[in-house]
């Protein structure tokens, strides 16, 4: 029931943040809900990459991606709440602690559990909705059941004729868009990426190429981890953190990565875009609810027409 | 011929269900309810492994075919005044139908693509429950009872707020699915749906129709999944969003993976083991899911096979 009174608050916040007192028409108004949409899907392109690198090498699913992401949101309200003074500064160690922190965490969940059922798919899957209860259960039991609120780093309004908006989401979508970048080009320039790589196409020839696959597979492991913590930091000060919030980024990855296709990270950024926009869009005009249950069938649409996603390869 | 393997197997199960049966006289008020209940669930998880430890294909969103005979048979109860026998039918055509519908397009997937596919659409059901909410109470949830009791004392005069009649009803829907799940595993059905699990491009070289296979045992599995969420629903009289959730999602593939995943007694076995190691800890710690993750994860470290799977590999090859 926590759940849904979750969403109800959810919704009231959509409508506080984004629709101004005074009626808007309806291009404004569409424009709005275009900006809600975008930053939505910049958080969620950097949140379904993760899960998407790690399927893509690694060839297994996380489960918990989605509580990695509420880990990021919860530890960023630790070091804010305990560190006190100016926002900035809490927020900035956030950032740096938090990723570390989970990918501690995921280096950790790699080395007990995922090398030791060999990385099989289906056992991967077990144990990581094992990950996902014992997580949940830890952030319940430490951090409580209500939703706590961060303040943003900076504040200030970015004015359009029409409406004010917060300058804070436009950052969160600047950041992202670096992230993604970042990404790109640690997977296509360096070392690392390459092995990434290779490893990705296939890893025994890899490994006799002197790959040392096992070390790549717990690296981009922490990595996606990391990637997800990121995203739950930065989308804090806009959502406020709770110990169920790492769902809604789940599923949303989910449905981005199977219409992308599995593997193709091309695929999974064009498809957060066409979701995320989407899902913001329904989201302001109807509500996040509807939004994902249509992003839902979309899903079904899309297989009917291409059983392995829009950019997938038969590989799965 | 009825050959002595087959003879074995039916002696077996006739004496669970005739065990279950007399425990009724025999068991405290407490554990006379827990059992009715455990009954109940493990209806729904059997109804999963025959999807998940026959045919071999892991689905993370059974809650929804649950979920509908439950909606399926209370809104019935609820709006239209419907009788017990009619709800439950209802209920199973209600998981049938998502189950026969959602197969069409699921089973396109392969692999992991399924897992993830089943889960999306798990929790798309669920939140269309809470998104008509007008309509489903999924919110709040509602009780049935009120409207079932009056109606059914025309009838024949059963109460089902009596315990009894809980229980045998319970039983019943109990020793129906545990014949038919041992009915298809015993069956050359059963033999290709293994053979599904085991190797799938060659079954489909011997000549099967892989697809047809699969999305029968989906149907059946969302036929005893609704079934399941349909005497939940008109026994415990109580309805609510929450049985759609991921956890009831988790839960049959917890208990079928503790009691053996591909074995006719395992679901029963889990469901029982799990829902007294959950109920005996409430005692000291409301932290219930930690139970359910470090079970997780210590099944999938150390004990794969489960605990009819060891008893089956250790004592009992015979075991369907």
């Amino acid at each position: 029931m926590r759940e849904v009174s979750r969403r109800r608050r959810l919704r009231q916040h959509h409508s506080l943040y984004a629709r101004p007192a005074n009626e808007m028409s309806f291009g404004p108004h569409l424009f709005l809900a275009f900006l809600e949409g975008t930053v939505t899907a910049f958080v969620l392109a950097l949140t379904a990459l993760g899960l998407s690198l790690v399927f893509g090498v690694m060839r297994i699913v996380n489960v918990a991606h989605g509580e990695f992401f509420m880990l990021g949101a919860v530890l960023a309200w630790y070091c804010t709440a305990l560190l006190g003074g100016s926002p900035m500064v809490g927020f900035a160690l956030a950032l740096i602690v938090a990723p570390l922190l989970v990918g501690a965490i995921a280096l950790a969940a790699d080395w007990l559990v995922l090398k030791r059922v060999d990385y099989n798919p289906e056992s991967t899957i077990v144990a990581t909705i094992g990950l996902l209860y014992i997580v949940q259960q830890l952030v319940l039991t430490v951090f409580g059941p209500e939703a706590r609120p961060v303040e943003a780093p900076i504040y200030f309004r970015v004015s359009f004729p029409w409406f004010g908006y917060s300058g804070y989401k436009l950052i969160v979508a600047a950041l992202s868009a670096l992230l993604l970048l970042g990404t790109w080009y640690a997977l296509s320039h360096t070392k690392l990426g390459l092995y990434m790589r290779a490893t990705q196409q296939d890893y025994e020839i890899a490994q006799a190429f002197g790959v040392p696959v096992r070390r790549v597979y717990a690296t981009v492991f922490a990595l996606g981890a990391m990637l997800a913590a990121v995203a739950g930091v930065l989308i804090v000060p806009v959502q406020q953190a709770h110990y169920l919030m790492g769902l809604d980024p789940l599923l949303l990855s989910f449905i981005v990565v199977i219409i992308g296709g599995l593997g193709s990270l091309k695929g999974t950024v064009v498809a957060a875009f066409v979701i995320g926009i989407s899902d913001g869009m329904v989201s302001v005009f109807f509500s996040p609810t509807l939004a994902k249950i249509l992003a839902t069938l979309l899903v079904a649409a899309v297989l009917v027409v291409r059983p392995n996603g829009l950019f997938g390869d038969n590989r799965t | 011929m009825i050959s002595g393997r087959t003879r074995r197997i039916v002696v077996l199960h006739l004496a669970i269900i005739g065990l279950l049966f007399v425990l009724q006289f025999v068991l405290p008020a407490y554990h006379h309810t827990n059992l009715a209940r455990i009954m109940v669930l493990a209806t729904f998880a059997m109804g999963y492994n025959i999807l998940f430890g026959y045919t071999g294909l892991m689905s993370l969103g059974h809650a929804m075919f649950f979920a509908a005979g439950m909606y399926g048979a209370g809104l019935c109860v609820y709006y239209l005044q419907f009788g017990a026998g009619a709800a439950f039918v209802l209920g199973i055509l209600a998981g049938v139908s998502l189950a026969a519908v959602f197969g069409l397009f699921a089973l396109r997937t392969t692999g992991v693509s399924f897992l993830i596919v089943t889960m999306m659409f798990g929790q798309a059901c669920y939140l269309t429950l809470l998104y008509f909410n007008e309509i489903t109470l999924g919110d709040q949830g509602f009780t049935v009872s009120g409207n079932l009791q009056a109606l059914h004392q025309a009838g024949v005069g059963f109460a089902y707020s009596d315990p009894d009649v809980k229980f045998n009803a319970a039983w019943l829907v109990f020793a129906g699915a545990l014949s038919i799940s041992t009915a298809i595993a015993a069956s050359p059905i059963g033999r290709v749906l293994i053979a599904v699990r085991v190797n799938e491009e060659r079954t489909r070289l011997l000549g099967y129709n892989t697809f047809a296979y699969k999305w029968l045992a989906l149907c059946v599995s969302g036929a005893i999944a609704g079934a399941a969420g349909a005497a939940y629903a008109l026994l415990f009289s109580y309805v609510g969003a929450s049985f759609a959730s991921i956890l009831y999602s988790i839960y049959p593939l917890l208990w079928t993976l503790l009691g053996g995943a591909g074995t006719t007694l395992g679901p029963l076995v889990g469901t029982g083991v799990m829902f007294y190691l959950i109920d005996l800890t409430s005692g000291w710690t409301a932290a219930y899911l930690f139970i359910v993750g470090g079970s997780l994860l210590a099944l999938v470290l150390w004990f794969p096979q489960g605990l009819m799977g060891a008893v089956r590999a250790r004592w009992a090859r015979w075991l369907p």
